[in-house]
């Protein structure tokens, strides 16, 4: 384990961005995103929750896939590169890189996904504990350790310190390219980060989403879920935007669109939404043709479907970016509650 | 609140309105949603406080289709958006029964967040019958307070008054508390150079992420079908993929709802980027009030709309480049 | 192709209603009046159907400037249209130039079909303006660029 004082963070930004692209939190108009870093970026490590998740650093909400020219009477197709450059992704959170464990099974396996396999390849992830988990904070619930990211290299902060730990190879690859900056530790600094992982734990048994049980949820109780009555009562409030889908950092679904810019058109892919109407749009309309449907489509994929196809691993990681933007205060949590509240009245 | 809770229990019990809408207690102290009850038991969830900032008026456009009719609660700025969709049509009056009820400001979590205010327990301060003037915060990391009016909406602060401009019957007092000017930042905005503007506009509308939040809680945008869903059209109705495509949607939207828009600020409360959105609609107020007369949508039935009105002496476009 | 930096010439794009704007510029033409050539022409019913979406367009497309013509106001073949087309297009103009597009990139002009002098006026005039301003950046998709 290395340490690097807080206020030699920016000197690390911009050595670790001589040789990676580098993504980390930037406040922009008031609000913290990940962005590239630059010179005169503002790098916000105190907000606990970004607005949107990391995810767009491997799977961007467009990207483009190929273009078609034309040019006199030739036409030609320009596939869209690959990623080739190494890129580091500074300040994600333990519930975020859990998001990637969720997206790596859908994207991973095959057919593979060859951009977002491109980028998981030079990607490196360096995670910081979360200082001060929120009460819409629920990983825990879903085995997350908020307090120990499974990243490339794990980042504690405790007091004027950053502590570095490269957990995988590639984390060992980064911390060689920046150790000039970091410093050996000592026992007393080991000291001092499990206490600021003690400190977080405690602090997580105080949320109050601490004790909801997934009990009742898993990939073989498909048509009990999906005939329930209930939904009817839940989706009232939804409005059918994409807000819970779009900061969410395991909603994978995307849509894949052309656009035509008069000699050129190009075909690009951006995250959809199955709160949206044109979800699984085909050319016979469309399988889903109530807001409810839809609706109920959202959590029986995150809590039933995905479990179902991925030993029970569920496609929530509690990170509560839902519960904090939903505009009618709806959310995951609400829904599993619901269910809950049923099934010990009846 | 109870006043409200027995009043409802009251029509749902002689018939009067086959449901109530309102809002159901949300799991944490500031979530709570929009919600219908049909029995007197559900109405034991009932809540109304300060975080019930949701305009119900959109609600009634599915509540009109519905059977009998929906006690609904209107605070006194979203009665003008009720009116609103009277006067289009698009929500039957006959299905309605209004509850004016009543409101001292509506309170906004991101402000209170934005003190660094987290792992929110309880709120004490934000019922609708306390006067406090202080929320007393309870966190995990110990005790925080905030002035009220710190945690108000923006459109709180810019309030259209007190008055319900339709109702069936009045529960509980309001107050005004405008302690702002509703045109200050669009003023601040046309007074900056065109570098300036766009580089505002870039910055914040750069942020957007397409979830059309700000369309789908609006009262005014309620088309069935909106031409931002259109397969046909060649648009990135989903995707932030270049920077025209955020403020093409935003100018088409506030233009579409210029001249109906009531001003009710729902785009700016729910907007999960935080982008000032009302400035768009607030600014096509302003230009209306200045070259039209001063107009208020939603405050009457009758009045014609000024994109559907017009004289023969109207200003010319150029006088755009002319005012400076 | 080598890259070379390539004179300015700018798009126009000007739509024209039908009974009097677009016969004016027919008139213009026989009148061997001249207008330059960047401005392209687009016939519209009445210049009420020019929704302010048309005038986005054009400018995501790569225009440098719109200029929208009709009638005069109470000689609009339709009565009142151009008179709606007048409102929308003063709030449409007034909001782009509140985003910051310069109020000169953006024009209605009310020419007869009797006018062709003034409508070779206009558009020479109208595209001196934007070679003054310059390429529009502000308001183009990227992608249309290349």
């Amino acid at each position: 384990m290395y340490k690097i004082a807080k206020e030699n963070l920016s000197a690390l930004f911009r050595l670790i961005a001589e040789t990676y692209g580098l993504y980390l939190p930037v406040k922009k108009a008031g609000q913290t995103n990940f962005a590239a870093w630059s010179e005169d970026a503002e790098v916000d490590l105190m907000t606990l929750k970004t607005v949107k998740s990391a995810k767009d650093a491997f799977f961007p909400q467009s990207e483009s896939l190929y273009t078609v020219k034309k040019e006199g009477k030739k036409m030609s197709v320009e596939p869209e590169a690959l990623k080739e450059q190494n890129f580091v992704v500074f300040g994600m959170k333990a519930c975020d890189v859990r998001g990637l464990e969720v997206l790596d099974k859908v994207f991973l396996s095959e057919p593979v996904d060859t951009f977002y396999a491109a980028r998981r390849d030079h990607g490196t992830v360096v995670a910081l504990a979360c200082h001060e988990p929120e009460e819409t904070c629920f990983c825990k619930v879903f085995g997350v350790d908020a307090a120990n990211p499974a990243s490339d290299v794990a980042c504690f902060p405790a007091g004027e310190e950053l502590y570095w730990e490269a957990l995988t190879e590639k984390g060992e690859a980064l911390t060689e390219a920046v150790k000039s900056l970091l410093a050996e530790t000592d026992e007393a600094d080991g000291v001092s980060v499990e206490a600021e992982k003690d400190a977080i734990h405690r602090m997580i048994e105080k949320l109050p989403y601490m004790n909801l049980s997934l009990e009742g949820w898993n990939g073989d109780v498909l048509s009990e879920k999906f005939d329930s009555p209930l939904w009817e009562e839940l989706y009232k409030p939804c409005l059918a935007c994409g807000t819970c889908t779009f900061v969410c950092p395991t909603c994978q679904c995307y849509d894949i669109k052309d656009y035509t810019a008069g000699n050129s058109v190009s075909r690009y892919r951006c995250w959809d939404s199955c709160m949206y109407s044109d979800f699984t749009m085909m050319a016979h309309g469309n399988n889903r043709t109530s807001q409810m449907q839809r609706f109920r489509q959202r959590f029986m994929h995150k809590l039933v479907y995905y479990p179902a196809n991925n030993d029970g691993m569920y496609s929530c990681t509690g990170c509560g970016r839902c519960v904090e933007k939903c505009p009618s205060a709806l959310n995951i949590v609400k829904v599993i509650k619901a269910f809950q509240n049923q099934g010990g009245e009846k | 609140m109870q006043e409200l809770i027995n009043r409802a229990k009251e029509l749902l019990a002689d018939g009067t309105v086959a449901r109530v809408l309102g809002w159901k207690a949300g799991d944490l102290p500031y979530n709570p949603e929009p919600a219908y009850f049909e029995t007197a038991e559900a109405l034991e969830d009932f809540v109304y406080n300060g975080f019930c900032g949701a305009n119900l008026s959109k609600y009634m456009i599915e509540a009109s289709k519905m059977e009998g009719k929906t006690m609904v609660c209107l605070k006194p700025c979203d009665t003008y958006s009720f009116m609103q969709l009277i006067k289009e049509h698009r929500v039957d009056r006959e299905k309605a029964y209004i509850a004016g009820v009543g409101c001292k400001g509506k309170l906004d979590i991101e402000k209170i967040r934005a003190r660094g205010i987290r792992g929110i327990e309880s709120i004490e301060g934000a019922e609708l019958t306390d006067d406090a003037e202080t929320l007393k915060i309870q966190t995990i990391y110990g005790e925080k307070s905030l002035a009220y009016a710190d945690g108000m909406l923006e459109r709180c602060h810019v309030c259209k008054g007190k008055e319900h401009v339709i109702f069936d019957e009045q529960i509980g007092e309001s107050k005004e508390t405008k302690d702002a000017e509703r045109f200050g930042e669009v003023e601040r905005i046309e007074s900056l150079s065109p570098e300036e503007k766009f580089s505002y506009f870039q910055s914040e509308l750069g942020k957007c992420i397409r979830c059309n939040a700000c369309r789908n809680v609006c009262p005014a945008c309620s088309c069935r079908k909106c031409v931002f869903d259109s397969n046909k059209f060649d648009s990135s109705q989903k995707a932030n993929v270049d920077s025209f495509e955020e403020k093409m949607f935003h100018i088409i939207r506030a233009f579409h709802v210029a001249g109906r828009c009531t001003d009710c600020g729902e785009c700016s409360r729910v907007c999960p980027q935080g982008i000032p959105l009302h400035l768009f609609n607030r600014k096509f107020i302003k230009d209306i009030d200045e070259l039209y007369g001063e107009y208020q949508a939603g405050a009457d039935i009758d009045s014609k709309a000024p994109l559907t009105d017009y004289t023969f002496e109207d200003a010319e476009p150029s006088i755009v480049g002319k005012r400076g | 192709m080598p890259l070379e930096k390539k004179e300015f010439k700018p798009k126009i794009v000007a739509f024209c209603c039908n009974w009097c704007s677009y016969a004016g510029a027919d008139l213009a033409g026989s009148s061997r009046l001249t207008y330059p050539a960047d401005v392209k022409i687009i016939r519209v019913p009445c210049s009420c159907r020019v929704n302010p979406m048309f005038i986005l367009r054009a400018f995501e497309k790569g225009a440098d400037g719109v200029i929208m013509c009709g009638c005069h106001p109470g000689d609009c073949h339709y009565s009142t249209g151009n008179y709606y087309a007048r409102r929308r297009m003063t709030l449409l103009f007034s909001m782009l130039d509140y985003i910051g597009v310069e109020s000169g990139r953006t024009r209605v002009e009310w020419v007869s079909a009797a006018e062709g002098v003034k409508f070779s006026e206009t558009m020479n005039s109208f595209v001196e303006k934007i070679y003054s301003l310059g390429e529009n950046v502000r308001l183009g998709d990227l992608r249309c660029k290349n």
